[in-house]
């Protein structure tokens, strides 16, 4: 029944407007799986939210009408509804080993196209974006061989074609 | 380059450019600089309240008899938090407000200073917008923003937080702009091509029913007069929210009474077995659907609404439409007539014969009694002896009075009916009766309340004293919260948990203490001499009707039931337990 949407939420960019999004989600009980909040436009002063959430169709749709009428709100759009987009995150991934394991961890990352960011005798950090469940797949492999921290960004997305927000 | 101004001159400046006359308030340490400013003009009259509650709720009475926007000016920390109550009623109800709040001056903002409270940050879900004015550069266009954002689209609460350096430091005004708001463009006009679906389904129902709500109300009278004249025009059944009265006149032949927890048989009945329903302004508010997954199994639903996000939020729409009710029912009127549409007069009238036998159980009536006060009665007896005006304007308190009031009396007008509907505030009635004064200096307010609720701002009859404002509050005193001792005597045993108002002060002596007049009814031979002298007085009254304690409020939908399991009166009380999903409903 429940379905997992991006959502993007162009927006002003004033004080309280994420606090706004973050409220609405938390006070009217709907999920957030991931968000994510940077000026995309500075001359007019706009922001831009990526948001991932999960519900059944009826909620997505509440979400979308609720976060239509905050406001500061300009433009809401449901990726996942509309067709065909681009979707992406960041993940930098620290792992500590020695022997054989660094040596899996290293080639596995080489596999995934993660990128060494940084090293030192017993870690690294390693840079990897890509699809969350990509993201998800990578940090799985790596718990064997030394996982001590993720730092995710959570998905961003844009539609394809020509079209904009 | 316009002249330099105080950012409390700004404020002024803006309130009257935008049409303000009055402002309920009460002064404090942050927003002295706006009071003093005050002092010194005479185009905003204000109204000092004794608690910044009764200002939100004064101003909310003040808003919704006048169809203007209701200002509220108080001061930071307290002053703000006392406002919150009001601020979420206006929300839920859909009431244009102006709160103007102080704050400490900027560079204190998050210290903990004395009176500071984070007022945006607590505000900002029980508000439809806020601000906090942190550049005198900006206080102009923020004030007029906050008007615009206030009345437009589904109207609601707007706070504007005012540090107290914004308002003495010096800037420069601007006039409103045309544009309103950047990003805020609420839609109007509905979609023709769904008004013209909705049409034709309205043109092949064989059971249809209006259900319309305070949407109609909000979108000015126009759109009552609309309503009136398509109900007229297709001839079918028409039933109101608690928040819709007046908008169809209560006389209309049409109309078949509120409809919901303690609206009529005939109403819930029509909801439940109706073929297509026409919700124009209406929110399907839990009080009204009842049992979700039981309402009105058969219908097809149109849903007018200005707020998409009330389309599909509780009941799937089949026909959405999102516009202003006066917008769409103008377009919904001129489709069904150039259509030459009408509808199937066979049909209808079976589904008007079926309606006049649900109408025939009559389900408002009630034991008479000699000896005890019902309150239906007494509500019956103010109704008769108010007879004939239309200057009558009643608000109520939250309860058992409330639910009288709605059943019993007539609301002929949209615009003379103020309750707190969607958060239930006691407390509400008589601080809105202030605000109601206050717009309709002639008028003939009344607060119809009971001896709980009224107690919750009580002290704003001083305010009332002070303004010489002759507001009349009919309680109907039992002695007890009685929707509270009503719900314990259904859901919980008869235990009488805490609902005995015990200690109630002596309400003809306590008028008497604020210079009003007090009356006092005891058994049903008193209540017309009271209702009459409480009329004919120009002063402020408190008529304290001692009514039946033991009375409850019929017909009841009960919790988590649907609209054909309904209670019509004592005797159905026994009939089903009530569900055990039911017990967890408010």
């Amino acid at each position: 029944m429940t379905e997992r949407h991006v959502i993007a939420v162009l927006v002003d960019n004033e004080p309280g407007v994420l606090a706004r999004v973050i409220g609405l989600f938390s006070g009217r009980g709907y999920n957030i799986e991931s968000l994510t909040v940077s000026e995309v436009d500075a001359e007019a002063g706009l922001s831009r939210i990526n948001v991932v959430t999960i519900g059944t169709p009826m909620i997505i749709e509440q979400i979308k009408n609720q976060l239509d009428r905050l406001v500061p709100v300009h433009s809401v759009r449901d990726l996942s509804e509309e067709g065909p987009h681009v979707e992406t995150e960041l993940a930098l991934v620290k792992v500590a080993g020695q022997g054989d394991k660094r040596v899996e961890a290293l080639r596995i990352a080489d596999i995934f196209g993660a990128k060494v960011d940084d090293t030192t005798l017993e870690s690294f950090i390693f840079r990897l974006d890509g699809q969350s469940d990509k993201v998800d797949r990578f940090i799985d492999l790596m718990k064997p061989l030394g996982l001590i921290e993720v730092a995710r960004t959570g998905a961003v997305a844009i539609s394809r074609g020509t079209e904009g927000i | 380059m316009s002249q330099e101004m105080t950012g409390s001159e700004i404020v002024l400046r803006a309130l009257a450019d935008q049409g303000v006359d009055t402002v309920f308030g009460y002064p404090g340490g942050a927003v002295l600089p706006i009071y003093d400013a005050l002092h010194v003009q005479n185009s905003i009259r204000h109204i000092l309240v004794r608690q910044e509650g009764g200002a939100v709720h004064a101003a909310e009475g003040y808003a919704r008899s006048s169809g203007k926007v209701g200002v509220v000016l108080v001061t930071s920390g307290p002053g703000a938090t006392n406002a919150v109550t009001g601020l979420t009623d206006a929300l839920m109800d859909s009431v244009p407000v102006v709160c103007l709040t102080g704050q400490v001056p900027t560079h204190l903002i998050g210290n903990d200073a004395f009176q500071e409270a984070d007022t945006t940050g607590i505000t900002r879900p029980c508000t439809k917008h806020n601000y906090l004015v942190k550049d005198i550069a900006d206080l102009a266009r923020v004030v007029h923003e906050a008007f615009y954002v206030a009345r437009s689209g589904r109207p609601g609460p707007v706070v504007v937080d005012l540090p107290k350096d914004i308002l003495q430091g010096k800037g420069s005004y601007t006039p409103p702009s045309v544009n309103g708001h950047r990003s805020y463009r609420p839609r109007k006009k509905g979609d023709i091509g769904q008004i013209e679906k909705a049409a034709a389904a309205m043109a092949q129902a064989e059971r249809p029913l209006f259900y319309c709500g305070g949407g109609v109300i909000n979108a000015g009278p126009k759109a009552a007069h609309l309503l009136t004249e398509l109900v007229k025009l297709t001839g079918f059944p028409c039933t109101l929210t608690l928040m819709g009265l007046g908008a169809l006149p209560a006389s209309n032949k049409q109309f078949l009474g509120m409809v919901g927890m303690h609206g009529t048989y005939e109403s819930n009945l029509a909801m439940h077995h109706c073929d297509l329903m026409i919700n124009i302004g209406a929110r399907f508010d839990d009080r009204v659907t009842g049992k979700l997954d039981e309402f009105a199994p058969h219908s097809t639903k149109i849903h007018v609404d200005i707020d998409p996000s009330s389309i599909n939020k509780n009941v799937r729409a089949d026909i959405p439409i999102v516009g202003d009710a006066a917008h769409v029912l103008e377009d919904l009127t001129k489709v069904w007539k150039a259509r030459q549409y009408r509808a199937d007069r066979k049909k209808l009238d079976a589904w008007w014969a079926q309606i006049d036998e649900w109408r025939g159980r009559d389900c408002l009536k009630y034991q008479a009694s000699d000896t005890l006060i019902k309150p239906q009665y007494a509500l019956e007896r103010l109704r008769e002896l108010t007879k004939g005006r239309d200057d009558v304007f009643i608000t109520t308190e939250v309860g058992q009075h409330q639910m009288w009031a709605a059943q019993f009396l007539p609301f002929e007008k949209p615009n003379h009916w103020m309750t707190s509907g969607g958060l239930g505030t006691m407390g509400y009635g008589l601080p809105a009766a202030m605000g109601v004064q206050v717009a309709h200096p002639d008028a003939l307010v009344i607060d119809v309340a009971g001896e709980a609720s009224v107690l919750m701002n009580i002290q704003e009859m001083s305010t009332v004293a002070q303004y010489r404002l002759p507001v009349k509050i009919f309680i109907l005193n039992n002695e007890y919260m009685g929707m509270v001792r009503q719900w314990q005597e259904l859901l919980h045993g008869g235990r009488y948990s805490e609902s005995y108002m015990d200690s109630l002060p002596d309400f003809v002596k306590l008028a008497e203490s604020f210079g009003a007049v007090g009356l006092r009814a005891e058994k049903p031979a008193d209540v017309d001499g009271v209702i009459e002298e409480m009329i004919a007085v120009d002063k402020a009254v408190i008529a304290d009707i001692l009514v039946d304690k033991a009375e409850n409020c019929f017909p009841m939908i009960p919790s988590g039931a649907a609209h054909h399991k309904m209670l019509l009166g004592p005797d159905d009380q026994a009939a089903e337990p009530i569900s055990e999903e039911g017990m967890v409903l408010v």
